[in-house]
C-alpha cells in the first residue's frame, strides 16, 4: 500500500514538468501556432532560473530563500518569454515555417540549457556540483501542516507550490479558453483568422499574446524540474524527452487542459513504472522505459483516426497568417 | 436632396492597377428597400459594395450616409456607420456554434453570459422571422443555415444597410424563398438590402429598384415594377441580347454510359456516393441538378477515373461497338478511350490549369505522351490553342501568356475548350458558365449544343436551374450522394427539381454511420 502511495507521489510529480509543457503548448496551439520549441523553452525557463538563483546565493552571505524563489523565478519566466517572442516574431512577423523554427528553437535551447548549466557546474567545483539549495528549499516547500496528514497528506498536499500552480493554471486556462470572450477570440484565431480578422480581431496580437504567454508556462515546467524535482542542482541532459511528452499530451488531450492533466499523469506513472514493479533484470527494465513511448505512437495513431469534427486540432495550426491587402 | 436616402455614393471610382473596376458611379440607397445591383461578372459590382463595407477606399468619389460625407476604412468603420456585408465565402468557425460566431470579436463583459446572448439574438431572429438553432455547430450547417448565420450577425452588430453579395448563388429555389420572405420582413422593419446578383429573375421578384453596372461604370437604374427580363439584360450587355437557349431534340439515340450501384464514402465518413445508377445517351444532354457538395463532382470524378468508388461499375459503350468496364481504369485510359472531363472549380484554376503556363502548355498536357520522339510536339497544341483563341473569342496577348493572367472567364473557355477540342464521345462538364458573362455563357451553351449534335453524350453539372431546364433533355438530382430523381427537362418545373434538391429518396442517408 505505502509502495503505491510513493509511486503515485513520484508520478505526480514526474508528471508536473509535462503539465507544464502541455499547458503552455495548448494555449500557443489555440492561436494556430504549432511550437515545436517548447522542449527547448522548457530547457532554457529551467536553466535560468537556476543560473539567476546560483548567483543570488553565491553573493550574499546568508540568501533568503523567499529572494532567491522570486529571482530565479523572474528570470525563469522571462527567459522563456524571450524565446517564444523569438519565436513569435519569427513565424508571426516574419511568416517563417513553424516547424523549422520551432525544432531550431528546441535544439538551441538544449544547448543554452546545457551550456549554461554546465557552466555553472563548473563555476560551483564540478559536474553535480552546483547546487542552490536555499532557493530550492523554497520551492520545495510543503504545506505545513496538511502534509502531515498521512495518506491524504502524502498525496495531495506534500508538493511545492510550481505544483499548485500548475494544477490553478489549468482550470484557469480552461475557463478562460472556454468562457470569456479573450478565449473566445483567441480559438476563433486559431480555426479561423480570416474570420477573426473580419470580426475586427486584431490576429498577430493575439498570436504573440498566446506564445508568449504559452512558452513562459511552459518555461515553469523547466523550472519546476530543476527546483522542485532535482533539489536545485544541474544534470546535462537530465530533463530528457518531457519536452516530447508535454507536445504529446496535447494530443492526447485534445486541446483540452484538463485532459492534460490526466495524460501527464498517466506518461508520468509510465515513466517510472519500471522502478516499482518487482523482479525485473536491467534488460526488462529497458524495454519498460519504452512504454511512454509507445502510448506515445498508439495515442498519435489513435487520435489521427478519430472522425468526430470536434476532437480536431485548430484548423489553421502551423499555417501561418497572410491578410489579402490589395 | 432627397432625405430619406441613407446612403449616397457619388462619382466613385476605383483603380487595381491598369484594370478601372468603377468609374464614376452614383448609387442612391433608401430607407424602407430592396436595391438590386446588377451586373455581369467583372462588372464592378462587388468592388463598389466593397468600398461600401470598407474593404477598399476608393480612388475618388465620396461616400455619403444619412447626409454626412464619411471615410470608411474598415469593416469596422462601416458597421460603426450600421452598414453590414455579407460576403458569398462565409467567415464563420466551422466548430463554433451560430451564436459563438455572432459574438465573436465584439466588446462586452469579459466573461460571456451565454443565456444573455441567446435572448437577444433571439430578439432579433424572432423578429424577423429567421429559422436558426443557435447552439448548432456551422459544421452541421447547410449553406443556407450558414448564410442565415451571416445575416444574423450582421444584424446583431446593428447593421441598418445590409449588403448581400450574390446570396442566391448557393441556394434551393425554396430556400431562396424563404430568404426573399426574410428579406422583406426586414425590409418592412426599416432596414434597407442590397443585392448584388446577375440572375435577372430574382431582380424582378424581390427588388424595389435595380441599379445596373456595366464594365464598371452606371448603366441606368430603373423601377422594377417598370422593367421586364428582357430590358433589364439589355441595360447590363449594351446592346440586344436573345436569351432562348436553342434545344434540338437528341438525335440517333444510343446507350453510351451505364453507371451501376456506385458507392463513395469519403475518409471522413461521408456517403458522398449512395447507389448512384443511371445511364447516359449518345446525342444527348443529361443534366445532374443538386445543391454544391451533394456527390455531383465525386460522380464526374468517379466516371472520369479520378475518384475511386468503393463498388459499383460503370459501362462504356464505344463508338466501335466495343464494351469497356471504366471503373479501375486509370484517368489516362479513359480519357484516350474517349471520356473527357471538364471541370470548373471555384477558383477555376484549382483543378486542370495550371496558372503559371500558357495556352500551348496547358492543352499540351493532353497530349504530351503522344509521338513517338522523346521530344515533345509543341506545334499542334500551338495551332489548337490557336483556333479555340478564334472559336471561342478568347481575349489574350498570345498563346504563350500565362493563363493565369487571363480574366476568370477566358480562363474558363480555354479549360472547357481544350476538352471539348479532344473529340471526346462523353462530354462530362461540371460548373461551365460558372463567373461567365451572359455573352460567354450562351457561347458555351452553343458549343455543348454542337456536341450533342455530334452525337456526344454530353453530362453537365450546371448551378443555374433556369439554364439546366432550358439546356438538358434530361435530369438527374442528386442529393447527400443519392439520386433523388430523374425528370423530363421538357416537362418538369424548377420547383419540383428544387424538391428533389432537399429531399432524402426514400431512405434517409446514414451520413458518418459508414464506417
Amino acid at each position: 500500500m505505502s509502495m503505491f502511495l510513493v509511486f503515485i507521489q513520484k508520478a505526480i510529480s514526474q508528471g508536473i514538468s509535462i503539465l507544464l509543457g502541455a499547458n503552455g503548448e495548448i494555449i500557443t496551439e489555440k492561436s494556430g501556432n504549432l511550437n515545436l520549441g517548447i522542449p527547448g523553452i522548457m530547457y532554457i525557463g529551467g536553466v535560468s532560473g537556476l543560473v539567476g538563483a546560483f548567483f543570488y546565493e553565491n553573493a550574499v552571505s546568508s540568501p533568503v530563500p523567499l529572494v532567491g524563489f522570486i529571482i530565479a523565478l523572474i528570470c525563469s519566466l522571462l527567459c522563456a518569454s524571450l524565446a517564444a517572442l523569438l519565436f513569435s516574431f519569427l513565424t508571426i512577423t516574419l511568416r517563417a515555417n513553424q516547424n523549422v523554427v520551432g525544432l531550431a528553437l528546441t535544439t538551441f535551447g538544449i544547448g543554452f540549457g546545457n551550456f549554461f548549466g554546465g557552466s555553472i557546474s563548473k563555476m560551483a567545483g564540478g559536474v553535480g556540483q552546483v547546487s542552490v539549495s536555499v532557493t530550492a528549499s523554497a520551492f520545495q516547500k510543503s504545506i505545513p501542516g496538511l502534509s502531515n496528514i498521512p495518506v491524504v497528506g502524502t498525496l495531495f498536499f506534500s508538493y511545492g507550490f510550481l505544483t499548485y500552480l500548475s494544477i490553478v493554471l489549468v482550470f484557469v486556462t480552461a475557463f478562460i479558453l472556454n468562457k470569456t470572450r479573450l478565449g473566445l477570440n483567441l480559438r476563433a484565431v486559431g480555426e479561423n483568422p480570416a474570420t477573426a480578422d473580419a470580426a475586427g480581431i486584431n490576429v498577430g496580437q493575439y498570436k504573440y499574446f498566446a506564445t508568449i504567454i504559452g512558452g513562459a508556462i511552459a518555461g515553469l515546467g523547466g523550472l519546476y524540474f530543476v527546483m522542485e524535482y532535482l533539489g536545485g542542482t544541474w544534470i546535462n541532459n537530465g530533463f530528457g524527452e518531457r519536452g516530447w511528452l508535454a507536445i504529446a499530451v496535447v494530443i492526447f488531450a485534445l486541446w483540452d487542459t484538463r485532459k492534460a492533466c490526466l495524460g501527464a499523469l498517466l506518461f508520468g506513472a509510465l515513466s517510472i513504472l519500471y522502478m516499482y514493479l518487482p523482479g525485473l533484470g536491467r534488460s526488462t527494465q529497458e524495454l519498460f522505459k519504452m512504454l511512454q513511448y509507445i502510448v506515445t505512437i498508439v495515442i498519435l495513431v489513435v487520435t489521427s483516426m478519430r472522425k468526430n469534427r470536434e476532437d480536431q486540432p485548430p484548423e489553421s495550426l502551423g499555417l501561418a497568417y497572410f491578410r489579402e491587402d490589395r | 436632396m432627397d432625405s430619406n436616402n441613407v446612403i449616397e455614393l457619388r462619382g466613385i471610382t476605383k483603380r487595381f492597377g491598369a484594370v478601372t473596376a468603377n468609374e464614376d458611379v452614383d448609387l442612391t440607397v433608401k430607407e424602407h428597400e430592396i436595391l438590386s445591383i446588377l451586373g455581369e461578372n467583372g462588372s464592378g459590382k462587388t468592388t463598389l459594395m466593397n468600398i461600401l463595407s470598407g474593404i477598399y477606399r476608393p480612388d475618388e468619389g465620396e461616400i455619403i450616409v444619412k447626409g454626412t460625407p464619411v471615410t470608411i476604412h474598415s469593416p469596422k468603420d462601416a458597421l460603426a456607420l450600421n452598414i453590414g456585408m455579407v460576403h458569398q465565402h462565409y467567415t464563420l468557425v466551422n466548430v463554433f456554434t451560430a451564436a459563438e460566431n455572432i459574438v465573436l470579436g465584439l466588446e462586452g463583459k469579459q466573461v460571456l453570459d451565454m443565456p444573455q446572448i441567446l435572448k437577444t439574438i433571439r430578439n432579433i431572429t424572432d423578429s424577423y422571422g429567421f429559422e436558426l438553432d443557435l447552439n448548432q455547430k456551422i459544421y452541421d450547417m447547410s449553406v443556407s443555415q450558414k448564410q442565415t448565420v451571416e445575416i444574423v450577425k450582421a444584424l446583431y452588430r446593428g447593421a441598418d444597410v445590409l449588403i448581400l453579395d450574390e446570396p442566391t448563388a448557393v441556394l434551393t429555389p425554396q430556400e431562396t424563398q424563404k430568404l426573399f420572405t426574410v428579406l422583406r420582413n426586414m425590409k418592412e422593419a426599416g432596414k434597407s438590402i442590397i443585392i448584388i446578383t446577375h440572375k435577372l429573375n430574382e431582380v424582378l421578384t424581390i427588388s424595389d429598384r435595380v441599379a445596373v453596372l456595366r464594365k464598371g461604370k452606371n448603366a441606368g437604374t430603373l423601377a422594377t415594377k417598370e422593367s421586364t427580363v428582357q430590358l433589364l439584360a439589355e441595360n447590363m450587355v449594351g446592346e440586344k441580347v436573345s436569351l432562348d437557349i436553342k434545344r434540338d431534340e437528341p438525335t440517333n439515340q444510343k446507350l453510351k454510359l451505364k453507371v451501376d450501384d456506385l458507392n463513395y464514402i469519403t475518409p471522413d465518413g461521408h456517403k458522398m456516393l449512395d447507389h448512384v445508377s443511371f445511364e447516359a445517351n449518345s446525342g444527348e444532354m443529361l443534366g445532374v441538378a443538386g445543391i454544391s457538395g451533394s456527390g455531383m463532382k465525386e460522380l464526374l470524378e468517379a466516371i472520369a477515373g479520378i475518384q475511386t468508388v468503393e463498388s459499383g461499375v460503370v459501362h462504356y459503350y464505344k463508338d466501335d461497338d466495343n464494351e469497356y468496364t471504366l471503373t479501375g481504369m486509370d484517368p489516362s485510359q479513359i480519357r484516350k478511350l474517349g471520356v473527357a472531363l471538364s471541370f470548373v472549380p471555384e477558383d477555376r484554376l484549382g483543378m486542370g490549369l495550371v496558372g503559371s503556363m500558357g495556352m500551348t502548355d496547358n492543352v499540351m498536357l493532353r497530349s504530351y505522351q503522344k509521338g513517338k520522339t522523346p521530344f515533345v510536339d509543341r506545334d499542334s497544341p500551338k495551332e489548337r490553342s490557336e483556333k479555340l483563341i478564334e472559336l471561342l473569342e478568347i481575349s489574350t496577348p498570345g498563346t504563350e501568356t500565362p493563363v493565369r493572367r487571363l480574366s476568370g472567364g477566358n480562363v474558363q473557355k480555354v479549360l472547357v475548350g481544350r476538352e471539348i477540342s479532344s473529340r471526346p464521345e462523353v462530354l462530362l462538364v461540371a460548373y461551365p458558365v460558372r463567373g461567365l458573362d451572359i455573352h460567354s455563357s450562351y457561347n458555351i451553351y452553343n458549343l455543348l449544343n454542337e456536341q450533342k449534335k455530334r452525337g456526344v453524350a454530353v453530362i453537365c453539372v450546371i448551378e443555374d436551374l433556369d439554364v439546366l431546364l432550358e439546356l438538358c433533355d434530361r435530369i438527374i438530382v442528386m442529393n447527400n450522394g443519392r439520386i433523388t430523381g430523374e425528370r423530363d427537362a421538357k416537362e418538369t418545373t424548377k420547383d419540383e427539381i428544387g424538391m428533389l434538391m432537399t429531399s432524402s429518396g426514400e431512405m434517409q442517408s446514414s451520413t458518418g454511420k459508414g464506417l
